[in-house]
């Protein structure tokens, strides 16, 4: 099963403020979206990760399915995670 | 060990400091911010609107020199008046224009007790714009094909040898992206009519541009290099802001140019990445870049290592530096009294 990563080299604020030392890239990351990447950084899986923001955030399943996969896609596409096969 | 501490003259080119900065105002400041160089700057200046000519807080004394294309002698017998007044022990050319005629002079200001820090001659024409291409090849570096062309009847063949966009770059200076045969031509004669012929045709490479200051010790050791993509840029393309990084991809290839070429001096590389992840060396600047001072900011003085190598003074290699440190670059209006522009013009020193 594939497992996203978040590459061990970005560094993020508490503030949301993304940078890529690689690259120099940098990314504004909004509250919900730090607390998914402190997440994925614990090395929590995808059902853990909407578990509990399902939990915390008054948000159905099918919003939440749709908003994480969207979110997810966007880190992929900026190179800020990798999809790590287990 | 602790670094010699030590009191030099040091004479400096590039004092203009302006929207396409030299890097000789950067330069000093790394000098200065080297606490165990107690340094004297003598100026040297090809202009009397240099800015660096009045900031006395940087540089202690400036003269005019003659411009390159008066040639070697000239240049030699300005410097030594000036050595005769000020003992200079190290001059730091920092323009691509003048490096020639100073390369040509190592063993001259040697004789007279001037120190420098140069590439080779073979080293310096090696490395241009012209060749770099072979360059690559004979150094298994990879460099997008280019090719100097010297005439505009040349232009009409391109397309057979390179698709469109591509880079149609000065001798020295300034680069375009031409969409067009018609825009090739245009920048031909813009290029021409500014830096000469040849003019370079590149293929142009989609990516990200990065930038790498660094310093060879001329024994094929890197002392410092540090990588910096460019946030912000000027009209002319210049760096107005850029972030320190860390990529092994860069340092690979610097480390590398420098171990095979044996590089004496600084230099600056450009570099693309490519979508696929490749690098290409664009160009080789042989001297510091004007963001140098950034290269002190982040933990590796290369100019006052420069010196000290300079000097005589055996430099261990920097092995870190910060990553995710900023530059930002800001304009100011500096006041003076219209008698220094007045001794500056009249008597060629200030």
């Amino acid at each position: 099963m594939s497992q996203l990563k978040i590459k061990s080299s970005i560094a993020i604020s508490e503030t949301g403020f993304l940078f890529m030392p690689n690259t120099g890239d940098s990314f504004s990351v909004n509250p919900i979206g730090v607390e998914i990447i402190d997440l994925l950084r614990q090395g929590k899986s995808e059902k853990e990760v909407k578990k509990t923001i399902l939990s915390k955030y008054e948000i159905d399943d099918a919003t939440l399915e749709k908003d994480y996969d969207d979110f997810l896609n966007q880190l992929k596409q900026h190179n800020v995670a990798d999809t790590d096969e287990n | 060990m602790s670094p010699i501490q030590m009191k030099i003259n040091v004479a400096v080119t590039g004092l203009n400091a302006t929207d396409n900065p030299g890097p000789g105002i950067p330069v000093i400041r790394c000098l200065k911010a080297d606490k165990g160089l107690d340094v004297r700057i003598i100026g040297l200046s090809y202009e009397t609107m240099e800015p660096g000519i009045y900031l006395h807080d940087f540089v202690d004394k400036t003269y005019q020199i003659p411009y390159p294309s008066a040639g070697k002698d000239s240049l030699l017998e300005r410097i030594k008046y000036i050595h005769a007044v000020e003992k200079i022990d190290l001059i730091i050319p920092n323009f691509d224009a003048e490096l020639y005629s100073f390369i040509r002079m190592v063993d001259d200001l040697k004789a007279i007790g001037i120190a420098t820090f140069l590439p080779t001659l073979k080293q310096y024409e090696d490395r241009h714009k012209n060749v770099l291409f072979e360059y690559g090849v004979k150094h298994g570096i990879q460099v997008p094909k280019s090719k100097a062309i010297f005439s505009v009847d040349e232009i009409s063949g391109l397309s057979r040898e390179f698709t469109y966009p591509m880079v149609v770059k000065g001798k020295f200076y300034e680069a375009y992206i031409a969409y067009t045969s018609e825009q090739v031509h245009t920048y031909y004669h813009k290029l021409n009519a500014k830096w000469g012929l040849p003019i370079i045709i590149q293929q142009f490479i989609q990516g990200n541009e990065y930038n790498v200051a660094a310093l060879g010790d001329g024994e094929g050791n890197t002392i410092g290099a540090i990588p910096m993509r460019k946030l912000v840029l000027t009209d002319k393309g210049k760096a107005w802001a850029g972030v320190s990084l860390e990529e092994k991809g860069l340092m690979d290839m610097t480390r590398k140019l420098i171990k095979e070429t044996k590089w004496k001096s600084g230099l600056e590389l450009e570099i693309m990445k490519d979508q696929s992840g490749q690098y290409f060396l664009l160009e080789i600047n042989p001297r510091f870049p004007a963001w140098i001072y950034f290269t002190a900011g982040v933990g590796q003085n290369l100019p006052a290592a420069l010196a000290r190598m300079a000097m005589g003074e055996k430099v261990m290699p920097y092995t870190d530096y910060q990553v995710g440190k900023m530059f930002i670059r800001y304009s100011m209006d500096h006041i003076c009294d219209i008698s220094e522009f007045d001794k500056i013009t009249t008597l060629g020193e200030l």
